[in-house]
């Protein structure tokens, strides 16, 4: 019995056993656990109309996650999102106030997020300047610039029509906003994981200048992340403005935060090169299932920022504890 | 066993589901939810301690006291969808956007909840009926009175206020001139401006001091301008002589009082605007009141109030505070 021929597996794990092992079915246990806790601790849970009203605490936000995980996966950051809103959201408000129509809104909406988006994109490719300081910089004057148009004032007098976006139903308890979600994950899926410029947002990630020596223009692409970021904050800007029907400059105050850690609790590794889509969807979801938890026990909000870091923290370090603990049973 | 959990489950959730159905009608107690800017801010805790009180007064009455970790509109539509979700039997809400807030407010309202605001309001679609702390009328009146009470002779009192373009103290001080023939003797000798800025205040103060030597109070309806005229009393060696009064914060106002450079002061009590909140929301909830123009609404030990054609109403006059009581309130905001 001294057999001693070996196999060597051409992959260290089964497919099936690298998908249950992977970060996205650990969260989405997470998930399914949040879930069935929510159930059982509140009576109010289990209720199609609530679970709508839930996902409005994170559909807006996971819009511009979903780009941002793709900026954050290529070595980038932008901190201005939020100000961005709140610049779009003033000019879709001045619009108002002489008399430009849904349709109109809309555009400008995008527009404003597009703009603001390249002026981020050309500071940061054209300058070389590091995205993170760029960023804080604008957003302090994107965010600054609406509050010398409105000061203490607020804009008012959205269109009827215009709530569609933030407080329309497409059918039966399914808002809107949460087709819109869907349709854009889609969207970021097959591009981030099914083109090549997914596959150049990787490779920019893991080595800049190495996928400048393979032919990728990699300027280009940067360019290309910040104006999407920019866009989808103006989609944002769009929905939460019709939400709210009304503009004030303190809209949306502190979500570039909660829109990175959403990014990064969806397994993006905030050093760039990796992560998926399906991994911040999944986070999103665990997100708003917490909040929206917590909030039906009137557990105060300062308590629930405590459980989003804790879960936050715990979610990322778990699995090198894990790994390491793994590693030293082994040797010893 | 992993049978046993998948069951289990099934029961829970259709236990929870049939619990959902019945649970508003099932339930004895009537639930207010008592939703404010922020979460530890004293003025509020006040409020919620006033809220309690009324509870326990009208029995089978249960507070959720809550609200965002900050003071933005988007933490309070997060707070009312849940308090939505729960179907509370009142929402009582001082917002941080009058505006904001009001689409989903609305949808509380469609849903068959009471939506009240009180301390900072909702524009009017957002909600049936506004409690203000006081009113422009009731606190020129009372301030006017604070330093009417302590000279009994009549005499000079000077306004020390804000900016000039400051709308609240300028409507406040408008009410008090109009008030003034109700105190006879007392003359208004002058409205100087400090800007809300304490340096500024205090040599407005001092100039008052220094212009009008027979002057007996300096009426300041900021909590920035009394506390320097305080100060600038106090330095100038006058406490005894010229009584600084008007509208402060027990907490910065309680060295003042105990020198005696300041008799008395009011400012909306925190624990009464709670309280009546409270009592509004119970009142409306229950259909014992409806909230339209000209109707009258009971609020336990604080009377009533009379809605105006915006249904917003008064809750009383701005709350006294003096040697008394102000150590007590000091604690609070």
């Amino acid at each position: 019995m001294t057999d001693t021929t070996r196999v060597i597996p051409d992959r260290l794990q089964s497919p099936l056993q690298r998908r249950v092992k992977s970060w996205e079915s650990l969260l989405l246990a997470v998930a399914v656990a949040i879930f069935i806790v929510n159930s059982f601790m509140s009576p109010y849970f289990l209720n199609a109309w609530n679970l709508s009203d839930m996902t409005f605490n994170f559909t807006e936000k996971a819009m511009i996650a979903f780009a941002m995980a793709l900026l954050i996966i290529a070595g980038e950051i932008d901190l201005s999102v939020a100000s961005i809103i709140a610049l779009a959201s003033t000019a879709m408000g001045a619009a108002v106030q002489v008399g430009v129509g849904t349709p109109g809104l809309v555009l400008i909406g995008l527009g404003v997020g597009l703009l603001c988006g390249a002026f981020n994109g050309v500071l940061v490719t054209r300058l070389g300047l590091p995205s993170i300081v760029v960023t804080i910089g604008t957003m302090s004057l994107f965010r600054g610039i609406s509050y010398i148009v409105l000061g203490d004032q607020a804009y008012r007098g959205y269109p009827a029509d215009f709530a569609f976006f933030g407080q329309g139903y497409v059918f039966w308890v399914i808002s809107f906003e949460l087709v819109l979600f869907a349709v854009l994950a889609l969207i970021y899926f097959v591009l981030l994981h099914k083109t090549n410029f997914g596959r150049a947002v990787y490779a920019i990630g893991n080595n800049p200048v190495g996928a400048e020596f393979s032919g990728i223009r990699v300027a280009r692409v940067k360019f290309i992340l910040f104006l999407l970021t920019g866009l989808m904050s103006g989609v944002a800007a769009i929905c939460l403005t019709s939400r709210l029907a009304s503009t004030r400059p303190s809209i949306a105050v502190g979500w570039e935060l909660e829109i990175v850690t959403m990014v990064v609790l969806g397994g993006v590794s905030i050093l760039g090169g990796a992560g998926s889509i399906p991994g911040v969807v999944i986070a999103a979801f665990v997100m708003g299932l917490v909040t929206f938890g917590l909030g039906l026990l009137n557990v105060p909000g300062i308590v629930m920022s405590i459980v989003i870091g804790a879960l936050l923290i715990g979610v990322i370090a778990l699995p090198r504890l894990w790994d390491k603990w793994r590693a030293h049973a082994a040797k010893g | 066993m992993k049978r046993r959990t998948f069951t289990s489950l099934v029961a829970g959730m259709s236990l929870a589901a049939s619990m959902m159905g019945t649970s508003a009608m099932a339930q004895d107690n009537m639930r207010i939810a008592l939703v404010v800017k922020a979460l530890g801010i004293g003025f509020f805790e006040a409020a919620a301690e006033g809220a309690e009180e009324a509870a326990a007064e009208l029995g089978n009455v249960e507070i959720i006291y809550t609200g965002p970790t900050d003071t933005t509109a988007e933490g309070q539509i997060e707070v009312i969808n849940s308090l939505i979700a729960q179907g509370v039997d009142a929402i009582a809400i001082s917002a941080n956007d009058p505006d904001a807030v009001a689409p989903a407010l609305q949808r509380a309202m469609q849903r068959g909840i009471t939506v009240i605001s009180w301390d900072s309001g909702v524009a009017e679609e957002g909600r049936m009926m506004h409690l203000n702390p006081s009113s422009t009328e009731l606190i020129g009146n009372t301030i006017l009175r604070l330093a009417a009470d302590h000279m009994p002779d009549g005499g000079d009192v000077a306004f020390l206020s804000a900016s000039a373009t400051a709308t609240n103290q300028n409507a406040w001080i408008a009410a008090a001139e109009e008030a003034l023939p109700n105190f006879p003797g007392i003359n208004i000798v002058a409205t100087v401006y400090g800007d809300d800025l304490s340096d500024k205040s205090y040599r407005e103060a001092q100039g008052l001091m220094a212009s009008y030597p027979d002057l007996q109070a300096i009426i300041a309806p900021t909590t920035v301008g009394i506390l320097a005229a305080c100060q600038a009393v106090s330095d100038a060696g006058r406490i005894g002589e010229i009584n600084v009064t008007g509208l402060g914060l027990p907490s910065e106002m309680a060295g003042c009082v105990e020198s005696g450079a300041t008799r008395s002061f009011a400012i909306w009590n925190p624990i009464d605007l709670g309280y009546s909140a409270a009592m509004i929301a119970h009142a409306l909830a229950s259909g014992e009141a409806t909230a339209e123009p000209g109707a009258e609404i009971p609020m336990g030990r604080m009377g009533s109030v009379t809605l105006d054609d915006a249904t917003t109403a008064a809750m009383s006059d701005p709350f006294t505070y003096d040697a008394s009581n102000v150590a007590d309130f000091a604690d609070i905001f």
